[in-house]
């Protein structure tokens, strides 16, 4: 008895200890906010930098790092050298609205980049728009959202499944097979897809998901090769890729018989499903690191000087290396980099990129991107077969096209 | 031993319960700013399913590895109410987008609060009894009681990931707004809640107390130490664990709705495998044999990993790792059983 209550004793003592040391640490990081002076602008990166999304968003946040670097060399913004906080998401929702609340509360950033989940993005969007503070997030994904406080670099559905459809559409591809991870993007997408194809005259023969990061997939391939169809639509995300295409590769599949597009699957991917096993496959987005653009010339070779000659650019990147270059542009415009300002100048601004022009709608706060599809070639690269010639206005809530009418 | 040390001695425990109370619900609120407020309402939400992990675990001899389902079960019946409250009538937003037209009949009823608030502590209860009700008296007990919790938790993840127009799938429940009648964003709400939370894990704290002390918590010990003799006694041990491991679950539930408001957020990826075991992980290192180590564990482990993580984002994790293997190397037992060994080695010398 008289053990237990010392030991009580003992245990909140050190409650106590541990409650001081977390106010001593608040006021340690407040004296760290103001000491950043005029001098500089603070910046939030918000990537998963350990978990099972790390894989993909440590090369965003890379690419992001990238831009900040060349935009301080470069003078800076409106004089003042760009300062980046970096965060750890720890593919955990809960904590990707942890850590956006802490750069913004504690760290005082004028803009955060971060995400690459659709998961992520919904559990930080409450966050942004509460405290009124600017997202940008650099990942295609699957519309019908539109938040006032987050601008969107990657491609919505009108700029990368739609054009995707259209190219299989256009080859006399009939009938589709559905393929994807159990979560919002893929049945969002599938949904888009049904839609497509029933004012198109196609036909979808099976729509099929699996838990994101499942490997077993023989019977799936099984189902597909009893159904025949003309192409696979794949919105499968991360390692289930690998497994998915291995199997495809053994059930005897070949992409000229039976051509799967992919969505998430880029440069970074190709490398991870071992090229044997995905090259002549399609693929959807709106930017590879084969582009040529002396921008993306430019970009590649920096990227390579700075991370490693064996490293590969991909869209996701490229998107989140862009973002930092829209957002200090419309900082320069506004002549600010307070938040309500940055919103109203960015409308409008448009920029050379990698992938060509990219300008930026203000009535949604997407962005104008061209659309292009790919085939992995044997040496990892994808080579860009088709293009849509020009940069497609953004259209989260697919509201111009005829056949998305009973979507949303 | 003179009476007038015995009498220091009984007075020393509520002392530093009233100590700590104060800086808790007085100090914090005055020096932490909001956001750091926000940070340790959270640590106390995961300190008050830590406390049920005591009471199972380290009174009751159950590892349980699958606490992370019964928070779950409190988070989303909270969850539920507050975006039925939110829509007003309509769909909850992500029903929208996951294609569904009508509200599902599983929702209906959690429109209302009291429904709701009660569900928070009679769904996990109730499932904690089913489950105890068919496993301890089957005498399921060790690392297969571990492992079938474990694998509760898992199956509940792929449930609720599976059915996305009915849970939100992997986004789980987010974006909420009012929380009975107040701005659940606002800094006063987010102080209320706060104290609340604090509150509520000063009196289970309590309660819990209470009943490792009374008849029922000497017999649990008893079952914990071993559980063929307190049989022969004529007890029946099945009983006395079903009921522990309902309290705790109810605990947990508690703490899942408490979460809601504070964080903002419920999904999967809060109560799966994973989570459940740093819960245990945090229990362990506060020290699962008695209740405060393992409320203190909670907070030093969520400190922790808040403080690793945004002081070394590309390393936190291996610290995480390294604090843990270090506690367990030096005090077995966790802080708490290091803490009492200091004391009893003063009192030897003394």
């Amino acid at each position: 008895m008289r053990n237990s209550l010392w030991r009580t004793g003992a245990a909140f003592t050190l409650a106590a200890v541990t409650l001081a040391a977390c106010a001593g640490q608040s006021s340690t990081n407040d004296t760290a906010a103001s000491s950043g002076g005029s001098d500089t602008i603070k910046v939030g990166i918000l990537h998963s930098l350990s978990g099972t999304m790390a894989i993909s968003e440590v090369t965003v946040r890379d690419a992001e790092l990238l831009a900040i670097e060349e935009i301080n060399a470069a003078g800076g913004v409106l004089g003042k050298k760009l300062e980046p906080v970096v965060e750890d998401g720890a593919s955990d929702w809960p904590t990707f609205a942890e850590k956006a609340t802490k750069l913004i509360a504690q760290d005082k950033v004028a803009t955060v980049f971060g995400g690459w989940t659709s998961a992520s993005r919904k559990a930080m969007l409450p966050v942004f728009e509460k405290r009124k503070a600017l997202l940008w997030y650099p990942v295609q994904y699957e519309g019908l959202e539109s938040s006032p406080y987050i601008f969107y670099t990657g491609a919505t559905t009108n700029q990368q499944i739609v054009p995707g459809l259209d190219y299989l559409k256009e080859k006399g591809k009939k009938k589709l097979f559905l393929v994807g991870s159990d979560y919002v993007f893929p049945r969002t997408a599938n949904k888009i897809i049904k839609a497509y194809a029933a004012a198109n005259g196609m036909e979808v023969l099976g729509e099929e998901y699996t838990p994101l990061g499942h490997t077993e997939y023989s019977t799936l391939v099984n189902k597909i090769v009893e159904a025949k169809p003309d192409a696979v639509f794949n919105t499968l995300n991360g390692d289930s890729n690998v497994a998915f295409f291995k199997q495809l590769k053994s059930a005897g599949i070949s992409a000229d018989q039976m051509p799967v597009m992919s969505v998430s699957v880029a440069e970074e991917e190709v490398r991870g499903i071992g090229v044997d096993n995905v090259a002549g496959h399609l693929v959807a987005w709106n930017y590879y690191q084969t582009t040529d653009t002396p921008a993306n010339e430019k970009f590649v070779a920096a990227f390579k000087a700075k991370y490693g000659a064996d490293k590969v650019t991909s869209d996701p990147m490229e998107a989140g290396y862009n973002a930092v270059y829209l957002w200090a542009e419309a900082v320069k415009k506004a002549g600010t980099s307070e938040v309500e300002a940055v919103k109203k100048a960015a409308g409008g601004v448009s920029l050379d990129r990698p992938e060509g022009e990219v300008t930026i709608d203000g009535d949604n706060q997407h962005v104008y991107k061209t659309a292009r599809i790919g085939v992995v070639q044997p040496d990892g690269q994808i080579k860009e077969v088709w293009n849509s010639g020009e940069p497609i206005k953004p259209d989260p809530y697919l509201k111009t096209y005829s056949w998305a009418g009973g979507l949303v | 031993m003179t009476a007038p040390e015995r009498s220091v001695r009984r007075w020393q425990g509520p002392a530093v319960f009233t100590a700590v109370a104060v800086l808790a619900l007085v100090a914090a609120p005055l020096l932490l700013e909001p956001f750091r407020l926000g940070l340790l309402a959270k640590y106390l939400c995961y300190a008050i399913v830590a406390l049920g992990i005591g009471l199972a675990w380290g009174q009751g001899g159950m590892l349980t590895l699958g606490q992370g389902v019964f928070f779950g079960l409190g988070g989303y019946a909270m969850g539920m109410y507050l975006k039925l409250n939110d829509a007003a009538g309509d769909l909850p937003d992500f029903m929208v987008w996951s294609g569904v037209e009508k509200l599902p009949a599983l929702w209906t009823p959690f429109g209302n609060p009291v429904f709701a608030l009660a569900m928070v502590v009679v769904l996990p209860a109730a499932v904690a009894l089913l489950l105890g009700a068919l496993v301890f008296r089957q005498r399921v007990r060790g690392a297969y009681f571990a492992i079938l919790t474990q694998a509760l938790a898992a199956a509940l993840v792929i449930l609720l990931v599976g059915q996305q127009g009915l849970t939100g799938g992997t986004n789980g429940l987010t974006n909420f707004f009012d929380f009975f009648g107040r701005d659940v964003a606002a800094d006063e709400t987010q102080r209320g809640l706060y104290l609340l939370v604090a509150v509520v894990l000063g009196a289970l704290y309590l309660g819990a107390r209470q009943l490792v002390r009374s008849r029922f918590g000497r017999l649990l010990l008893a079952v914990r130490d071993g559980e063929d003799r307190v049989r022969f006694l004529g007890y029946n041990p099945a009983t006395v664990k079903t009921l522990t491991f309902a309290v705790s679950a109810g605990m947990a539930g508690i703490a899942g709705a408490l979460f809601v408001p504070v964080v903002g957020i419920i999904s999967p990826a809060l109560l799966g495998v994973v989570p459940s075991l740093e819960l245990v992980v945090a229990v362990a290192v506060g020290g699962r044999f008695a209740l405060a180590g393992a409320v203190l564990g909670a907070v030093v482990m969520g400190y922790a990993r808040t403080y690793f993580s945004e002081e070394l984002p590309d390393a936190w994790l291996y610290l995480q790792g390294a604090l843990f293997v270090l506690v367990m190397a030096l005090a077995p037992k966790g802080i708490a059983g290091l803490a009492a060994n200091l004391v009893r080695r003063r009192e030897a010398r003394a």
